[in-house]
């Protein structure tokens, strides 16, 4: 198998095709951190790896769980293992060439400049509503010249056309619905996450193709 | 006048964190943004409203 894989000119090479040569090069140059590998998170990595971002930074404490497996991109034999190890893995089949760096712990005001420091943009991708407002707070106060892609508002089956990309500061976008709490009994039903981890993947893009609006 | 979330309030004078207090907003769960630029956590207190000021409050809900 190992042999059929394209090598690394080949894989430029089909994604200069699609992307033009250019924007290729952005892509390839650029390094994404993604905090969170849950339903957004490792959806954002699989739209980024197979764009050609050159080097993802994975960050995640946890493990892959069963009740992730209806949005997440782990497999059931990967129940258990460590989210950044499962994904890394299954990112190296995807797309090969994508650099990863894997952080296995807790972001918090402490860590988050060391762990974020050599990314471009920052994906906030967490589970908790805290969360997200801990970090997205963080990296704008302390890290200013960064870009940060957050979400709001991804839970249940509401329509797919309500997800939307805002963008609040030059260096800020939130993507989401903004209202629909997991917490209010209503489930994350892997569509609709995926369309708001798309919304990210999509703006970082675009981002890194120096188109700033939404 | 002070533009809030594109509404306009008559609170030119208060700090940010006079403002959240009337409101129902978790002050761990928001980012506030004004005239571009986010608003350190630690400056809510010193942070005054003026006339003019378009502020926005992002509060953030759960899931991912």
């Amino acid at each position: 198998m190992v042999d059929l894989i394209p090598t690394k000119e080949q894989w430029h090479r089909a994604l200069c095709e699609r992307h033009g040569e250019d924007i290729q090069r952005y892509f390839e140059s650029a390094t994404v951190a993604i905090c969170g590998l849950g339903g957004l998170g490792s959806n954002i990595a699989v739209a980024l790896a197979r764009a050609g971002v050159g080097k993802l930074v994975l960050v995640d404490f946890d493990k892959v769980d069963i009740t992730n497996l209806h949005r997440q991109q782990y497999k059931a034999d990967q129940i258990g293992r460590y989210k950044t190890e499962a994904l890394a893995e299954n990112l190296k089949e995807i797309a090969p060439y994508t650099e990863l760096a894997l952080h296995t712990v807790r972001v918090n005001d402490e860590n988050a400049v060391n762990l974020l420091q050599n990314a471009d943009i920052i994906c906030e991708a967490f589970d908790d509503a805290e969360c997200k407002a801990q970090l997205v707070n963080t990296v704008l106060e302390k890290m200013p010249h960064k870009y940060i892609v957050a979400a709001s508002g991804m839970a249940g089956f509401s329509s797919a056309n309500t997800i939307k990309t805002r963008k609040i500061t030059s260096k800020f976008y939130l993507c989401g619905d903004e209202v629909s709490d997991a917490k209010d009994g209503v489930g994350l039903v892997s569509s609709r996450v995926m369309i708001c981890a798309a919304h990210q993947a999509h703006m970082v893009l675009r981002i890194l193709a120096n188109e700033f609006e939404v | 006048m002070v533009k809030i979330n594109g509404e306009e309030l008559n609170i030119a004078g208060k700090s940010i964190s006079e403002f959240l207090a009337t409101t129902n907003y978790d002050p761990k769960r928001i980012a506030v943004e004004r005239n571009g630029d986010i608003v350190p956590k630690a400056q809510y207190d010193e942070t005054m409203l003026c006339d003019g000021d378009v502020v926005e409050v992002v509060s953030f809900v759960g899931g991912g």
